[in-house]
């Protein structure tokens, strides 16, 4: 890696979720590394060559990891590379990316797990690691080589947007990940039960004359999998809840002690069924956007802590498969580079608060995959974010990074921006 | 040696249906009995007259070429007529229960069945509906007795006591009899056991049976004394217990790396067929600590232990 200029962010509001800490400082980064958090340090020697960054009026926070975004590397280069979802990510403030398994080939096996991470490394201008598949080919039936995927670099384990139907798999799997103590990411939903549904189950879907898929099939399967989890002792998290019932149902496995957590996306926690009226293939998710209540219900689980992680679920799809009849359009909507400013919405409107929104977008899922990131801690890898938090702006889909454009953001007002993305102390982003 | 055993000893039942329930001076007893034993075979004159005039049928439900023949053998040296029954594909299996096949032979008088069965507490059924002795040569992932006993005997040998021993029972142990049996003689006679396996090859609450539990080879091996592997069959090997053949060599398969964890004399045990490359890699199987082969010796002896034994409980005798 060639020399990087140290850094200095001056003046900044510094949030640190990792400590609690609030608090107005400067931030020195060099060699890749947090060097020191405090107030005053403009005036103490600075290293030579530092670039001063004026950050008054920013907030400073530690870049986020993105726990589940799809891209299409390899196999689907026309959806997204690593280099343009890292482009994207840099743009968001994504400083690490989780990358799925359901690729063309899958990552399924130690040698592609080794090629997703040798691809990042030469063209992705973030952090990558890939889950690699829980069972083999993605088909829930035989778990895969957890430990050999887990020792060439997979940080953790998860069907991608399948559930695992059988419960003896999914028990073995939670059993045998426990020696690795590997983390078992699992997409909730009975596929019986949402059988052709392309949308949530209720009046809405009846008036549009829509197929549902009912909030039970969440429910029911997270219900099965806290039991396993239970029973097994094994690391467990369910991918993306969308509905108040499936919160009490984490809320009692919290409440007993399990080793049990959970991410919502981005977009069930700032968008509703209703944005779905008119057809809009854009808002067409799986799982699918709930109603309002729910939306409420999930964004006050983030404040609390009892959702841990807020993925963007970045999903693209070409304009092809989006221009269809509702029912048959694909899934999926792109989030890389949207997260941090739509997270910021619900700031903004006061029904979140600032430390818990990064808390779930940056340090929790840190924690729950073992990276060192997600601090502001001095020693730590300087992967940070700078926000200008009254940046108004509206976005406009033509101008995103990412190879898609299935944004379900176009031409909406946000109110608060990523100005600058650090990795490694190398500046990988700046709004100009 | 002369054609007489010095030991003299009795069991004082009519059934060897499993380790539980031996007490320990009996087990003791059929090892000193089974150390005669093998000194006879190795003998040129390895007959003997005890059985002589007995009908001993192998009932074999489950093939297995390596303890019926070793059966076969203990019996004809001890002058039994003995007899094969291929159950595992004769009409006797298809349609008639457990229960008439049983009444069946007995019809026939024997004098000792021995009986392999691949359901559980099957043998134990059988002995109930016949007249004669019955041998448990297995019954599903129950018990082996056997096995066990020549394991122990093959330890007695080479480590000169079994007491104060750590053994270290490594594999399938869910589905294993042989594990079943190892530790309960073992404990009995006073060796402390360990079992070492994947979490999803320990059956629920294995700590009950005071034994210590390892998940790694690099734990459970350590101060080890004694190594025995277990075969794991290839239908638990892909994806349904463990990912994989390669993840199971890598982690738990017995190669010489993972043998550095025990003592320096340590000595390699498998019950056979083994999966070279599987649950043991070929340089330790035949290598200088094995002790594979001499396992299978000790059986033949053994099992005319358990028949010379049990035959003095034989009505009219």
């Amino acid at each position: 890696m060639p020399d990087i200029r140290p850094v200095l962010l001056a003046g900044a509001r510094i949030l640190d979720p990792s400590r609690d800490l609030d608090i107005e400082g400067d931030i020195l980064v060099a060699d890749g590394i947090i060097k020191d958090v405090a107030s005053g340090l403009a005036a103490t020697g600075l290293p030579e060559g530092t670039e001063r960054v004026d950050c008054r009026g920013r907030i400073v926070v530690p870049g986020l990891v993105d726990m589940r975004a799809f891209i299409g590397e390899p196999g689907a280069e026309h959806r997204e590379t690593l280099a343009s979802a890292s482009q994207a990510a840099a743009a968001g403030g994504v400083t690490t990316i989780i990358c799925q398994p359901d690729t063309d080939p899958m990552i399924d096996e130690p040698a592609i797990v080794d090629f997703v991470q040798r691809r990042a490394r030469d063209t992705a201008i973030v952090r990558v690691h890939p889950m690699a598949a829980l069972t083999k080919g993605l088909e829930g039936r035989e778990m895969s080589e957890i430990g050999l995927l887990q020792a060439a670099g997979a940080v953790a384990f998860t069907d991608g947007a399948r559930s695992v139907r059988s419960a003896q798999v999914l028990r073995r799997a939670l059993t045998y990940s426990r020696m690795f103590d590997a983390l078992i990411v699992h997409h909730t939903e009975d596929a019986d039960l949402t059988g052709e549904g392309v949308m949530n189950e209720g009046e809405l879907a009846a008036r549009l004359g829509l197929a549902g898929s009912p909030k039970a099939a969440e429910a029911i399967v997270l219900e099965r999998d806290i039991r396993l989890a239970a029973m097994t002792g094994g690391r467990y998290h369910a991918a993306s809840l969308t509905c108040a019932e499936s919160l009490e149902v984490l809320r009692r496995a919290k409440d007993a002690g399990l080793n049990v957590t959970a991410s919502a996306s981005i977009n069930h926690l700032t968008l509703n069924e209703r944005d779905v009226v008119g057809y809009r293939t854009f808002f067409k998710l799986a799982p699918p956007l709930r109603a309002e209540d729910d939306r409420l219900a999930l964004v006050a689980a983030v404040d609390e802590g009892l959702i841990d992680v807020v993925v963007s679920d970045h999903n693209p799809q070409d304009v092809e498969v989006k221009r269809l009849p509702f029912s048959e359009a694909a899934f999926g909507a792109i989030g890389l580079e949207t997260m941090l400013a739509a997270g910021l919405r619900l700031v903004n409107d006061g029904t979140l608060g600032l430390m818990p929104l990064i808390r779930s977008l940056s340090t929790r899922p840190a924690e729950l995959l073992g990276l060192e990131t997600g601090t502001l801690r001095p020693g730590r890898p300087a992967d940070i974010a700078v926000i200008a938090p009254d940046e108004a702006w509206i976005l406009d889909a033509t101008a995103l990074k990412s190879r898609c454009l299935n944004t379900p953001f176009d031409e909406a007002r946000f109110e608060g921006r990523v100005v600058r993305t650090l990795v490694g102390g190398r500046t990988v982003y700046e709004y100009v | 040696m002369t054609s007489n055993p010095t030991a003299s000893f009795t069991l004082a039942r009519r059934h060897l249906l499993g380790i539980e329930g031996l007490a320990p001076d009996e087990i003791t007893g059929l090892l000193d009995l089974a150390e005669e034993f093998v000194t006879l075979n190795r003998q040129v004159e390895k007959k003997r007259a005890t059985l002589r005039g007995r009908t001993q049928i192998n009932l074999f439900f489950e093939a297995s070429t390596r303890t019926q023949s070793s059966f076969e053998l203990a019996g004809k040296r001890l002058g039994a007529d003995v007899m094969n029954m291929a159950v595992a594909n004769s009409s006797l299996k298809k349609g008639e229960t457990l229960i008439d096949t049983a009444a069946t032979l007995n019809a026939m008088h024997p004098d000792v069945l021995i009986v392999r069965h691949s359901a559980s507490g099957a043998v134990e059924l059988l002995a109930r509906k016949v007249d004669c002795s019955v041998v448990n040569a297995g019954d599903g992932a129950h018990e082996h007795p056997t096995q066990a006993l020549l394991d122990a005997l093959t330890i007695r040998r080479n480590k000169g006591r079994i007491e104060g021993l750590t053994v270290a029972i490594c594999g399938d142990i869910t589905h294993s009899r042989v594990a079943r049996s190892n530790i309960l003689l073992l404990q009995a006679l006073g060796a402390t056991v360990r079992v070492v396996a994947p979490r999803t090859l320990l059956p629920r609450d294995i700590d009950r049976f005071g034994v210590e539990v390892h998940n790694d080879m690099r734990s459970g091996l350590a101060d080890v004394d004694i190594v025995m592997m277990l075969r794991l069959q290839r239908e638990r090997m892909n994806g349904s217990f463990v990912p994989s053949v390669k993840e199971y060599f890598h982690f738990w398969g017995l190669d010489e790396a993972k043998l550095r964890y025990a003592k320096p004399d340590a000595l390699v045990m498998h019950p056979g067929p083994m999966n070279r490359g599987v649950e043991i890699d070929s340089a330790v199987a035949d290598g200088a600590q094995s002790l594979i082969r001499e396992q299978v010796e000790m059986g033949v002896a053994v099992r005319m232990a358990v028949l010379d034994a049990l035959s003095r409980n034989l009505p009219n005798a």
